[in-house]
């Protein structure tokens, strides 16, 4: 029940859209989603709700978070002091 | 984003780096670390992916109580089964089901001829009740994502026979409670990315504040996981207790504002039992009484107090789910796991559900049943 997943809006009709999960597509509720969004945009979608429009910007955070996280150095990881 | 940009969320050489980092990084710290994750999707992503068998040995990623069908309280289920035997119409999300209450589930009342139907979406909830004039029973279950949905449709002018069983619960309660359990070793938490997009990860920093434990809001890519998971334990070898946002492309500091003026102005948060775990302060999202009017607890108060207590199974009382959800217990230290409690056959809710700790470790084989006590009981 608490799975959610993205999909990609096809089209919109007043406050729902139709919805493409990676070919499965469904009508999903635009209540509660905190932005406009427009047919294209990519939206984070639980029990039928959108909640999250996916912007391109955000994916290019999340990308660099991993390249930090994969190439930081260990600079004050410590052994603990007794050890 | 472009077509190809979900690949690289899965790409295996960005994975392959970070899990030498996060090796590099346990090991620097030189001692075990053990974190928990507080969400179902995260156990199910690592197994799915095989990523738990990958850990550092010296890291301990513990199960906490991230599971909304099996925190889901027995007694809240045999309330709404008896509001099906009643005659009345219920629907309710599918995973709900098969949960045992005290003595039965939902799918077993259904087989006896209660009208039982699963929805996928709060929304069929309405549009069922303004199809017909009978009373339509919705059992809302689940935890933020789910709740916002509910609150939704009661936002929607909804038609008089709808009414919703609430037993929506707020995560950052039983966090709480965790933390505060005697004996937890818990250094640092992984949050839940698709909670957090509601409730923003401002929402952890006075629990980071009170505790002095940091938490990463990751998402469900393993390579969103392994990426909190580097993470957060680099902040608990620096001893830096603070909120990271691992999951930028869902996650704000202040979250949904609009979802969650939906939730508070339909919920209000009161005290509520966890199933197996404990009653958690401010865990349980209760209807207003500006909604009293759409509550079923409120409508059918008089048929629900008096319905007979229903008995508990003789063999769920060793049923160790309370103690798997707050990262006291595994699966396989269940003498249930595998051989009396199985999917088809649950004792346990944390067998029932997709998000379950004790199904994940079963159905992906992340560790084998261990090996019955009597002759006899082996499957």
């Amino acid at each position: 029940m608490c799975l959610g997943a993205p999909g990609q809006i096809v089209e919109i009709t007043d406050s729902t859209a139709v919805v493409d999960f990676w070919g499965v597509r469904r009508r999903v509720a635009l209540d509660l989603v905190d932005e406009p969004v427009a047919a294209g945009d990519y939206v984070l979608v639980h029990v039928g709700f959108a909640i999250r429009r996916i912007a391109e910007e955000d994916l290019a955070e999340t990308l660099a978070f991993f390249e930090a996280m994969s190439t930081e150095d260990l600079e004050g990881l410590v052994p603990p002091k007794d050890g | 984003m472009s077509g190809a940009r979900p690949l690289e969320l899965r790409d295996v050489e960005r994975g392959r780096k970070l899990r030498e980092r996060l090796a590099r990084a346990v090991e620097r710290a030189g001692r075990e670390i053990t974190v928990m994750h507080v969400c179902g999707s995260h156990e199910q992503a690592m197994a799915r992916y095989g990523l738990r068998q990958s850990l550092p040995r010296a890291l301990r990623v513990q199960m906490g109580p991230g599971c909304p069908v099996c925190v889901t309280d027995a007694p809240e289920i045999d309330a709404v089964i008896t509001l099906a035997e009643a005659g009345h119409l219920v629907l309710t999300y599918g995973d709900m089901l098969r949960v045992p209450g005290r003595a039965g589930s939902l799918d077993d009342a259904r087989a006896a001829g209660a009208r039982v139907e699963v929805i996928y979406s709060a929304t069929q909830a309405l549009e069922r009740a303004r199809a017909t004039r009978d009373p339509v029973i919705f059992f809302a279950t689940g935890f933020e994502t789910t709740a916002v949905a509910t609150a939704a449709i009661l936002l929607q002018a909804p038609p008089d026979n709808l009414f919703v069983y609430s037993a929506h619960k707020w995560v950052p309660a039983a966090m709480e409670v965790v933390a505060c359990s005697p004996g937890s070793r818990i250094e640092g938490y992984l949050a839940a990315g698709h909670a957090a997009t509601i409730t923003g990860y401002g929402v952890f920093e006075p629990f980071v504040a009170a505790h002095q434990r940091p938490v990463v809001v990751a998402g469900f890519e393993p390579l969103d996981i392994l990426a909190g998971l580097v993470s957060l334990v680099d902040l608990v070898a620096r001893g830096e207790p603070r909120v990271v946002n691992a999951f930028p492309r869902c996650v704000s500091r202040e979250g949904n504002r609009r979802a969650l003026d939906a939730l508070r102005r339909v919920f209000r948060a009161g005290d509520g039992e966890w199933r197996g775990i404990a009653c958690v302060p401010g865990g349980e999202l209760q209807l207003r009484d500006a909604y009293a009017a759409w509550d079923a607890m409120r409508r059918f108060e008089d048929l629900l107090e008096r319905a007979p207590e229903r008995a508990e199974r003789v063999d769920a009382r060793d049923c160790r789910c309370g103690a798997i959800m707050t990262g006291l217990a595994e699966p396989t230290d269940c003498a249930h796991f595998g051989v009396a409690c199985r999917p088809e056959s649950p004792i346990g809710a944390c067998m029932v559900s997709s998000e379950g700790p004790c199904r994940i470790w079963l159905e992906h084989r992340v560790a084998p049943p261990r090996p019955a006590a009597h002759e006899g009981d082996a499957p």
